[in-house]
């Protein structure tokens, strides 16, 4: 049976919101009395039948492979794709995130998004240049970037984009991989970009560095030198092996905390200016038009978001029970500070428990038990980050930056950019879960 | 010292961040020259815009042979969804999701030749001669009213070109730059 604190009673048992949402208390060392307890129901129905072997356990299995893939059993589990035709214009994946649980994305997963395709791009060839307000205009080859000490973090990268779908006046139905899936999470490895711009010396009036990559666009951003001594990275492994050619092979820029575009893939050169050169993509795509008709220009950060991936619409809840909620939560202004969850709409709320080690701009996995009575239910999650910015409620950040006058229909859609309100699903009495404003 | 020892110094070194400040400058020195045929890198003002130069009439020929097959007739669009029409736009007090076009967005008129440089025609980037860039830029900023029929686009004239939404941006993070 289960633990008891000093006063006797069971603190796992300890409704801390409305709708059967626990303390998180008894996640950490109280699992037994999580399944004990009266009142939280396990399985129900009929009873196990007797055990037998399976067909694999009898017969020698495959051959060991160089590269192993996942079971053919989780072939469900890929990217979606914005351009699955190969039509002649740009192409995305979005990270299936209502499938995926940790914090660190599988490269195969991550989230891509190619404006003129990926380049084919030979490393023996490939060179880094930079130049402009320097004292020394410098060459680099992955080989030389190698040499130098490397540093390991895990951060964020995520499209200025994601979530979009979510400007929609009505909520539109589509998995967690659909509407967030231009988010994704990995243990980068690189040169920090200080230690390259010193070696360059960099001229102290240069305020800004043009960062292009070697893709048919020669896509290029402004970065600002503030940003490049603060904790930016020419990155060339991804999750210990090499970077993905979809996520920049074989270097890329790393400006942990700002929109996903200025991590400029595939870079090939950095040229120091001192003022910022308003290209395409920062005057066009990756900025925003708010209420009023005013404009956004070099918003850079992306602000605190969470979202929950279990339980999430394409699950069915099978019975009332004991459910683990669980998601991730991230903010380009650093650590997770807290996680709340409600279960009634957001009339009440709870503090989720937090996966640690909580990593500064990186995906922090929440838990929070709660046992579903069978009854409808909203399921919400809401972050808040280390300088104290809180992830807006829907209903406040629509008053702020507004909504679509007629409701999205394809979650491929970009109405604007940089939502990042809390998502909400709505759970029925049979354990159906749709996508809901709350 | 032991190797255990410096290897305990070595990490000490590390993960304090010490060895940061001891690159082994690997960096290949190589002169602005030798940088040329890369830097087209240009700034609102004007720096970097290369010779050469283009009229709207010269940019109206060009467009039809190179860009209108996807972009339409006169830069109108409606070949395919995805490829843009290049002229007009809605006034951004239509609502969040107004698409942002040249004529309603744009602060600087370099940009558009920036773009066209850099990735146009989607099929041959780079395949166009700088005066020929100067020619599509000067073309579809005529299209849009910006600049008037027969005015010569070069590097002078296309940074004095006024955008009309120049005034109407907001920076959020002012201190982040």
């Amino acid at each position: 049976m289960s633990k008891s604190d000093r006063r006797g009673r069971t603190p796992s048992l300890d409704a801390v919101a409305g709708n059967g949402l626990i303390n998180r208390r008894a996640l950490l060392g109280q699992g037994i009395a999580l399944a004990g307890a009266a009142g939280i129901t396990g399985a129900t129905g009929a009873a196990a039948e007797p055990l037998k072997d399976e067909s694999w356990g009898l017969e020698f299995g495959q051959n060991t492979p160089a590269l192993q893939v996942p079971s053919r059993f989780e072939k469900d589990v890929t990217r979606a794709l914005s351009n699955s035709k190969g039509e002649f214009r740009n192409s995305h994946a979005r990270t299936p995130h209502h499938l995926l649980n940790g914090t660190i994305t599988p490269n195969a997963l991550h989230f891509s998004i190619n404006h003129a395709g990926i380049p084919d791009i030979d490393p023996a060839k490939h060179k880094l240049v930079i130049h402009g307000m320097v004292k020394q205009p410098l060459e680099f080859t992955l080989e030389t970037l190698s040499r130098y000490p490397l540093v390991t973090r895990p951060y964020f990268v995520e499209c200025a984009g994601n979530s979009a779908p979510m400007f929609s006046n009505e909520p539109l139905q589509a998995p967690a991989g659909l509407l967030h899936g231009l988010v994704s999470n990995s243990e980068w490895t690189g040169v920090p970009l200080s230690v390259l711009l010193d070696e360059a010396g960099i001229d102290p009036n240069a305020k800004w560095l043009v960062a292009e990559g070697g893709d048919a666009h020669f896509l290029d951003r402004s970065i600002p030198v503030k940003k490049a001594y603060d904790d930016a990275m020419v990155a060339i492994y991804q999750n210990g092996e090499r970077l993905m050619p979809g996520n920049g092979y074989p270097m890329r820029l790393l400006v942990p905390g700002y929109q996903g575009n200025m991590n400029v893939k595939f870079l090939r050169r950095l040229k120091a200016v001192d003022e910022p050169a308003y290209t395409y993509f920062e005057t066009k795509n990756y900025s925003q038009v708010l209420p009023g008709g005013k404009t956004w220009r070099f918003h850079f950060l992306m602000e605190v978001k969470s979202f929950i991936t279990s339980p999430s619409l394409g699950n069915h809840l099978k019975e009332p029970g004991f459910y683990a909620i669980s998601g991730v939560a991230y903010s380009g202004n650093g650590r997770i500070a807290k996680v709340l969850v409600s279960a009634d709409g957001g009339k009440s709320w709870g503090e989720a428990a937090l996966q640690g080690p909580v990593s500064p701009k990186a995906f922090t996995r929440f838990v929070m038990p709660w046992r579903w009575d069978g009854q409808p239910a909203v399921i919400l999650s809401r972050a808040w980050d280390e300088t104290g910015a809180a992830q807006p409620l829907r209903a406040e950040f629509v008053a702020q930056r507004g909504q679509t006058k007629t409701p999205v229909t394809t979650p491929l859609a970009f109405p604007n950019q940089h939502y990042n309100s809390v998502t909400a699903w709505g759970i029925d009495g049979k354990g159906e879960i749709k996508h809901v404003y709350a | 010292m032991s190797m255990r020892k410096s290897l305990a110094a070595l990490l000490i070194v590390l993960g304090a961040g010490a060895a940061l400040a001891e690159s082994p400058k690997l960096g290949r020195p190589i002169s602005e020259a030798d940088v040329r045929q890369w830097d087209i890198a240009i700034l609102p003002n004007g720096s970097n815009l290369p010779a050469g130069q283009g009229t709207p009439a010269a940019g109206a020929k060009i467009f039809a042979e190179k860009c209108a097959a996807c972009h339409g007739d006169q830069a109108k669009g409606g070949v395919a969804p995805f490829y843009p029409s290049l002229v007009g736009g809605q006034p951004l007090t239509n609502g969040i999701e107004t698409p942002k076009t040249i004529a309603n967005y744009y602060a600087y008129a370099t940009t558009v030749f920036d773009y066209i440089r850099r990735a146009m025609p989607y099929n041959a980037p780079r395949s166009l001669p700088d005066n020929e860039v100067y020619a599509l830029t000067a073309y579809i900023l005529s299209l849009n009213k910006l600049i008037g029929e027969n005015d010569v686009m070069d590097a002078k004239t296309l940074p004095q070109v006024k955008m009309p939404n120049r005034d109407n941006f907001i920076m959020p993070y002012p201190d982040r730059i």
